[in-house]
C-alpha cells in the first residue's frame, strides 16, 4: 500500500539511533532480563517489539531501537551477549536496516469531518480497517516516518486514540535487491 | 529409575563432584534436606543464610572450584543476597539452590514467597526457575558450567516444593549439548592478528608494566604470567583481586596498584607507555580520576569478557580470551620489549624512596595494625590462606602478607562487603581444611557475621582471627579525619563492648587478647597451637592508624599521599 520503496529510513533514524535484532530463548523472563540489563546500565530503549522467531516456538525476535547517546554501541552489545539467555545480535545501522512499522488509531468521524478524514487516509496510504456508527480505525504499515507523518495528519483531530507498535527490522539485502 | 526431584537435585549434585554444601533448612527447601542425611556431601549448617554465602566464596575463592549454598524461599532467599551479589563483582564461581513455594502457589504472596530469579537477575551470571522435576538434572549440570566457564559468576536454581517432592525419571545430560543453552559460547578463538599487534606494540615498548587482575587467577594463568614476566622482564602489578597471582616476594613484582597500593606500583602504571592488563576491569580504586591514568600509555586488554573492552579505558588492542592461552600466544608471538634497565632503574629509585612503612610501635601498646599482620605472617606456616573484610584492616593485609601462591588470599574487592572474612575463612577451611587459615578482621566487620562462630566450633572447623580491635570503622574514620574536618560521625564502635574474648569463649572458641606487643607475640604463638577448635584474637590496636599510601576518591594517582614518615617535611 505504501507507496514509497525501499528508501531506508535514515533521515527518519537520527544518527544516534542504532537497531539491534536481537534473537533470544523464548523462555519466561527473557523480557526482564533485557529490561534490567538496559536500565541497570542506564541504556536508553528507543523502542521495543517483541515476537516469536521464523515461526519457532524456541527463539523470539527482540528488536530494539538503541539511543547510543547512553552508552557507546560496543558496551549495549557487549553486555546484552552476556545474557545467557541471548542467541545472536544483528546490530543493524540505520542506513542498513529495513524497518518497518504498524500503526493503528481509531478517530471519531462526524459528518463534518468525513471527508477530512479519508484525504488523510487517502493521502498517507493508509486503510480503513473497522468503521463503526460514529468512527473508523485507520491501520498503516509502512515505514517509521510514514507513521510518523500519518500521527501529524491525525493531530488535527479530536478523540482520536492511536498504536504504535514500535519498528521491527531486518538487514536490507543490498545489492541482490532491484532499486 | 524414579527419584523425587528432591533425590535427583542431590545425586546431580554429586555427579558435579560437589564435596560440602553451605546452608540452613527451611519450609520451601525441606523436601532436599531429607536426602541429604543418605548423601557422601557433607552439609554444614549454617547460622544466617549470609554466612553460607559468604561460605561457598571462601571455599570457591581457595580451592578454585564451584562453591554451593542452599537456604529455603523468601528471607532465606533474601539473606543470601549480598553474597550473590558480592560473588558477580568478583566473578567467584557459585551455585546457589533456593527453596520456591509450589509451582501453583507462585504469584500469589504465599508464606515465605519472594521472587528471587527476579531479584538475583542482575547479580547473577543466570538464573532458573525449575519447572519439572525433569529439568533438574539440566539446571544443575548447565549451572556449574555456567558458574565455572567463561567469566565466572554465581548462578541460581530457584526449585519449587512440589517440584522437589514430585517423581521424576533419573537421567543425567551427558555432554554440554545437552544443556539447552544456544545462546552460551564461553570459549573464544584467538584472533592471531590481534596477537601480531600486541606484539609489535610490546616491540616498541620502553616503559612496559603487566597490569595483572583476577581473572589471571580465574583463568589459572599463573604459570604463563610467571614464564612471561621472567623471559620479558616487565614489571609486575596485582590488583586487590589478584594477590597471589605472582609471588610478592619475586623482585620484578611491585606489589599492588591503586588507591592504598603501593606508590611503585601506582606511579609505574602512570609513568608507564603500555599497559599489559590481563583479567583486569580499570576499576575506579585502581585508576583513580580515569582522565590522567596513565595518560601516555597504549593498553592492550586481555579479557575473556568483551564487554570490559573499551568500557572504561580505549584499548588499542583487545584480546578475547583466557589469559594463559594469551600469554601462550604471546610468547609463541615471540613478543619482547626493549632493554627495560633504564624503566627499572627508575622504578627502584621509587621502591627505595617509598617503600611500605609505619610508625615504631611502642612496647607498651596500643598496638600498630601492620606491625600485627607482620608478626602473624611471620610465624604462618607457607601456604597460609588468608581472608579479610573490607576496609583498613584489608588493606593492611594485602600490603603486608607476602602471597607466594593462587588462592591463598580470600577477599571480597568489587563489592567491598563488610562481614566477608570470618564465613569466608571458615569456606576456605572446609575447601582446603589442609591449610591454616587466617581471618584478618576488623572490630566493625567481626560485628556483622561473628554468629558463625558458632558453626566454626560446632562444625569443628579451626579457623584463627585476627580481630585489629581499634574501636571504630576504621577506614570511615580515615575519611572523616582526612576530608571531614575530623569530624566523627557515627564511627565510633568501642573497644570493650562486645567484650570479645568472651564472646569467642560464648561460641565455642578459644578467645585471647592482646594490648602491648609482647602479649602480641604471646597470643600468637598459642593460637598456632591450637589446632581444634577456632580461636578469636581481640588485638588493641591505635585507633588514629591510617592506611597509607592512599589516593583520595577521585583524585589523581600522580597526587598520591604518601606516609607522613615519607614526607619531605618528615623528621
Amino acid at each position: 500500500m505504501s507507496p514509497e520503496p525501499f528508501l531506508g529510513d535514515a533521515e527518519h533514524t537520527a544518527v544516534r539511533h542504532h537497531i539491534l535484532s536481537v534473537l533470544v530463548e523464548n523462555k519466561a523472563g527473557v523480557l526482564a532480563r533485557i529490561a534490567g540489563l538496559f536500565a541497570r546500565r542506564g541504556f536508553n530503549i528507543y523502542s521495543l517489539a517483541v515476537a516469536p522467531a521464523e515461526g519457532n516456538a524456541r527463539f523470539s525476535r527482540v528488536t530494539i531501537v538503541v539511543d547510543m547517546e547512553s552508552a557507546p554501541l560496543e558496551q549495549i552489545v557487549g553486555q546484552l551477549d552476556k545474557l545467557v539467555n541471548v542467541v545472536a545480535i544483528k546490530d543493524l545501522a540505520p542506513s542498513d536496516a529495513l524497518e518497518r512499522e504498524l500503526l493503528l488509531a481509531t478517530l471519531s468521524v462526524t459528518g463534518k469531518n468525513r471527508r477530512e478524514v479519508l484525504e488523510v487516509v487517502a493521502n498517507t496510504g493508509a486503510s480503513i480497517v473497522d468503521v463503526s456508527a460514529a468512527s473508523v480505525t485507520v491501520m498503516l504499515a509502512g515505514t517509521p516516518s510514514s507513521c510518523d507523518r500519518l500521527e501529524k495528519s491525525l493531530e488535527s483531530f479530536a478523540d482520536v486514540e492511536l498504536q504504535r507498535t514500535g519498528r521491527v527490522a531486518l538487514p536490507r539485502l543490498g545489492q541482490s535487491q532491484p532499486a | 529409575m524414579q527419584l523425587t526431584g528432591a533425590q535427583a537435585l542431590i545425586k546431580s549434585l554429586e555427579r558435579e563432584g560437589v564435596d560440602t554444601i553451605f546452608g540452613l533448612p527451611g519450609g520451601a527447601i525441606l523436601p532436599v534436606y531429607d536426602p541429604i542425611l543418605d548423601s557422601s556431601i557433607r552439609h554444614i549448617l549454617v547460622r544466617h543464610e549470609q554466612g553460607a554465602g559468604h561460605m561457598a566464596e571462601g571455599y570457591a575463592l581457595a580451592t578454585g572450584r564451584a562453591g554451593v549454598a542452599m537456604v529455603t524461599s523468601g528471607p532465606g532467599a533474601t539473606n543470601i543476597v549480598t553474597p550473590i551479589a558480592n560473588a558477580h563483582m568478583d566473578s567467584t564461581p557459585l551455585v546457589v539452590i533456593t527453596g520456591q513455594v509450589a509451582t501453583k502457589s507462585i504469584g500469589s504472596d504465599a508464606f515465605q514467597e519472594c521472587d528471587i530469579t527476579g531479584i538475583t537477575m542482575g547479580i547473577t551470571k543466570h538464573n532458573f526457575l525449575v519447572q519439572s522435576g525433569r529439568e533438574i538434572p539440566r539446571a544443575v549440570a548447565a549451572a556449574f558450567y555456567l558458574a565455572t566457564t567463561g567469566r565466572p559468576g554465581p548462578v541460581l536454581i530457584d526449585l519449587p516444593k512440589d517440584v522437589a517432592q514430585a517423581k521424576m525419571e533419573w537421567w543425567y545430560p551427558e555432554s554440554i549439548d545437552e544443556l539447552d543453552l544456544p545462546g552460551y559460547r564461553p570459549e573464544v578463538e584467538i584472533d592471531e592478528r590481534a596477537v601480531a599487534r600486541a606484539v609489535q606494540l610490546i616491540g616498541l615498548s620502553e616503559r612496559p608494566v603487566l597490569y595483572v587482575g583476577g581473572g589471571t587467577l580465574k583463568s589459572r594463568a599463573h604459570a604463563e604470567l610467571l614464564a612471561f614476566a621472567e623471559r620479558t622482564k616487565i614489571p609486575v602489578v596485582t590488583t586487590l583481586m589478584a594477590r597471589g597471582a605472582f609471588p610478592d616476594s619475586h623482585d620484578q613484582h611491585l606489589g599492588m596498584p591503586g588507591m592504598h597500593g603501593m606508590y611503585s606500583a601506582v606511579t609505574a602504571l602512570q609513568k608507564s607507555d603500555l599497559l599489559i592488563a590481563l583479567g583486569a576491569r580499570f576499576d575506579d580504586r585502581v585508576t583513580g580520576q580515569i582522565s590522567s591514568f596513565a595518560a601516555g600509555a597504549k593498553i592492550i586488554h586481555v579479557d575473556i569478557d568483551r564487554a570490559e573492552f573499551n568500557k572504561v579505558r580505549h584499548a588499542d588492542v583487545t584480546l578475547q580470551t583466557n589469559v594463559a592461552v594469551a600469554l601462550r600466544a604471546l610468547d609463541d608471538a615471540g613478543a619482547t620489549p626493549v632493554n627495560l634497565d633504564v624503566w627499572w632503574k627508575e622504578i627502584r629509585t621509587w621502591q627505595e624512596r617509598y617503600p611500605l612503612i609505619y610508625d615504631e610501635p611502642a612496647k607498651e601498646g596500643p598496638l600498630r595494625p601492620q606491625h600485627v599482620i607482620e608478626a602473624i605472617a611471620r610465624s604462618a606456616a607457607p601456604g597460609t590462606i588468608v581472608s579479610a573484610g573490607v576496609g583498613q584492616h584489608q588493606m593492611w593485609a594485602s600490603q603486608y602478607w607476602d602471597f607466594e601462591e593462587p588462592g591463598t588470599w580470600v577477599n571480597s574487592g568489587g563489592a567491598g562487603t563488610m562481614g566477608f572474612g570470618l564465613p569466608a575463612a571458615i569456606g576456605a577451611k572446609a575447601g582446603r581444611p589442609d591449610r591454616t587459615v587466617w581471618c584478618i578482621d576488623g572490630d566493625g566487620c567481626f560485628q556483622m557475621t561473628a554468629q558463625e562462630l558458632v558453626t566454626a566450633s560446632s562444625e569443628r572447623i579451626p579457623i584463627k582471627v585476627a580481630i585489629l580491635n581499634n574501636a571504630y570503622l576504621g577506614m570511615v574514620r580515615q575519611w572523616q579525619e582526612m576530608f571531614y574536618e575530623e569530624r566523627y560521625s557515627e564511627v565510633y564502635l568501642s573497644a570493650d563492648l562486645p567484650d570479645y574474648v568472651k564472646w569467642a569463649e560464648a561460641m565455642g572458641c578459644v578467645g585471647l587478647r592482646a594490648h602491648n606487643v609482647a602479649e602480641m607475640h604471646d597470643v600468637i604463638e598459642r593460637a598456632n597451637e591450637i589446632n581444634d577448635v577456632p580461636v578469636v584474637i581481640d588485638f588493641r590496636t591505635d585507633s588514629e592508624e591510617k592506611v597509607f599510601p592512599m589516593v583520595a576518591a577521585g583524585a589523581s594517582n600522580d597526587d598520591i599521599i604518601v606516609h607522613p614518615l615519607l614526607r619531605p617535611d618528615a623528621p
